[in-house]
């Protein structure tokens, strides 16, 4: 028999402590449907998807009620359209189309894979689609879309660097009447994970299967609950009581990976070992970097308790799972916070201060609101300068920033739902343009007398 | 399939009763329980074999959700793999 107070902490963790299942992603190549006319190629695309992921949401639906485990999203992510498309020009938005066609059929929330794979050089087709996500974003609700600008092999892309800082003020001038929702639908990647189950940033790799079930597993509100309960410990115990906490967690993401690969007939992939948070009370990354005793988030020793909470997560949800992948880690999302929005709403938290903490977590800077005045150049340094952080540090980051069109410090974007909202963030002005207009590639770095 | 009835709350008169009841009602066995009284909080733990509701577990699920709340109690069904994979290795 179950030990009783096993059993209460399990209940107690999904009833007040917000334990849940994020998401359950179905990764599907679309490899074989590429085609040199785009109206069969685009067909296919539809189908294909239809025909893998026709019982993803019912199957996920039927494990949450078995197991009485919530299941927030299920998702579809799919192999970059920068690799299927050949050079169509602007026709490559139909992509766009039939891939927000297919989300909308299969009542999945979002689709990632409007993605381009350009470290190392960009093709006329991946330029022509990078072009387009601006329009690809205001034109669909569920469609993601990524970019991946730099390696730790290839180093980053800096024409693709200074593209993509035009794309994200386009894309937010283009859905500004919508609070600039667009660009929380835009990753720009440095050193992408294949195996992502998380939005925007999810895509099917190319070394992946042809279809694959990758399941991202949350709670921040456990891993704060049980820091709190363990008091005035030293912080070589707060780092362990985290990787038991971790690992429990974990153990359900697992339990369900391999129930919906089972009943989906389809390869279980990984389990993304994140904290992802939630804009809900007691659902916040910054809460536990609180808790282990930083009055505000974004206070001096921010870096160093996020960097114990991201190894213990590690540590502890290694142990629990058989296969683990995507950014596995403590995520960092400002507006998707409630304790990073209060945080930066008190000034505690600066642009600065979350590039630091990026260089310690997984992912980077993310869903960060910039004023509306922010030039293209600006974006493109603060991607240049995130990219460089994780090409040298052998990790993933990514930037997802949101220019404000129209509002400076003090306003505020509101996006409802799980993208949440939050306060204009300062950013420095300063000009970056003369380097951000070299283009070029900056060199990849040596992987030797390493200091 | 086995599940898991955890039932909290305020020590009353027929609590184990009216949840065996409803478990006898739906054709679900009860294998095991365990209960205790501290102070006067009542804490019940059943393991029970919910193969006979197997296709309407959820449903089972929320008339004990719906019995607690009517007795004023806290209860829970969750299958029994939660348990295991989360606290065993």
């Amino acid at each position: 028999m179950l030990n009783v107070s096993d059993i209460l902490e399990t209940i107690k963790m999904i009833q007040e402590e917000n334990l849940d299942i994020r998401t359950i992603t179905m990764g599907i190549s679309l490899l074989d449907c590429a085609d040199s006319d785009i109206n069969r190629s685009c067909a296919s695309v539809y189908d294909k998807i239809c025909r893998k992921a026709q019982n993803l949401v019912k199957t996920g639906e039927e494990i949450e009620r078995k197991y009485g485990i919530p299941i927030i999203n299920k998702r579809i992510s799919v192999t970059p359209i920068g690799l299927i498309a050949g050079n169509f020009g602007d026709d490559v938005i139909r992509y766009a189309g039939t891939l927000e066609k297919a989300a909308a059929e299969m009542g999945v929330n979002f689709l990632g894979g409007y993605t381009a794979l350009v470290q190392k050089g960009m093709t006329a087709g991946e330029k022509a689609l990078i072009r387009s996500i601006p329009q690809a974003l205001s034109e669909t609700e569920r469609v993601c879309s990524s970019v991946n600008i730099g390696s730790s092999k290839a180093g980053i892309n800096l024409d693709a660097v200074k593209m993509l800082g035009q794309t994200v003020k386009k894309t937010a001038e283009l859905t500004a009447d919508r609070d600039c929702i667009g660009c929380a639908k835009l990753v720009v990647f440095c050193n992408a994970p294949d195996d992502n189950p998380f939005m925007a940033g999810a895509f099917h790799g190319v070394g992946e299967g042809d279809c694959v079930i990758n399941v991202g597993v949350s709670g921040p509100g456990v891993v704060r609950a049980a820091v709190e309960k363990a008091g005035d410990c030293s912080i070589s115990d707060i780092a362990e009581i985290i990787k038991k906490t971790a690992f429990k967690i974990t153990r359900m993401g697992q339990l369900v990976a391999v129930e919906a690969s089972e009943r989906l007939g389809v390869p279980f992939g990984i389990v993304d070992l994140s904290l992802a948070p939630t804009p809900a009370v007691g659902d916040s990354v910054a809460h536990i970097l609180e808790e282990m005793g930083l009055e505000v988030c974004g206070a001096h020793g921010t870096t160093a308790a996020l960097a114990i909470l991201n190894d213990a997560v590690k540590k502890g949800g290694v142990m629990a799972s058989s296969r683990v992948g995507g950014l596995s880690g403590a995520f960092i999302p400002v507006t998707e916070d409630a304790g990073m929005i209060e945080a930066a709403r008190c000034g505690a938290l600066s642009l600065e201060k979350l590039e630091a903490m990026t260089a310690v977590c997984s992912v980077g800077l993310d869903m960060i609101v910039l004023p509306g005045d922010t030039t293209a150049e600006i974006i493109s340094a603060i991607i240049a300068d995130e990219a460089a952080i994780g090409m040298v540090n052998f990790k993933t980051t990514a930037v997802r920033v949101i220019p404000a069109v129209g509002k400076s410090i003090g306003d505020e974007l509101s996006f409802g739902g799980l993208l949440g909202g939050g306060p204009v963030m300062k950013v420095n002005y300063v000009s970056p343009n003369r380097f951000i207009n070299r283009g070029g590639q900056i060199p990849a770095p040596l992987h030797s007398l390493k200091n | 399939m086995r599940a898991v009835i955890t039932v909290i709350g305020k020590d009353t008169v027929g609590i184990l009763a009216k949840v065996s009841t409803l478990c006898a009602d739906n054709d679900v066995n009860i294998l095991d329980v365990t209960q205790s009284v501290l102070q006067d909080m009542f804490a019940m733990v059943t393991l029970v074999d919910v193969a006979a509701v197997d296709d309407d577990f959820a449903a089972f699920a929320e008339q004990m959700r719906a019995l607690g709340e009517k007795e004023g109690l806290v209860i829970h069904v969750m299958h029994e793999e939660i348990f295991n994979s989360m606290h065993r290795i």
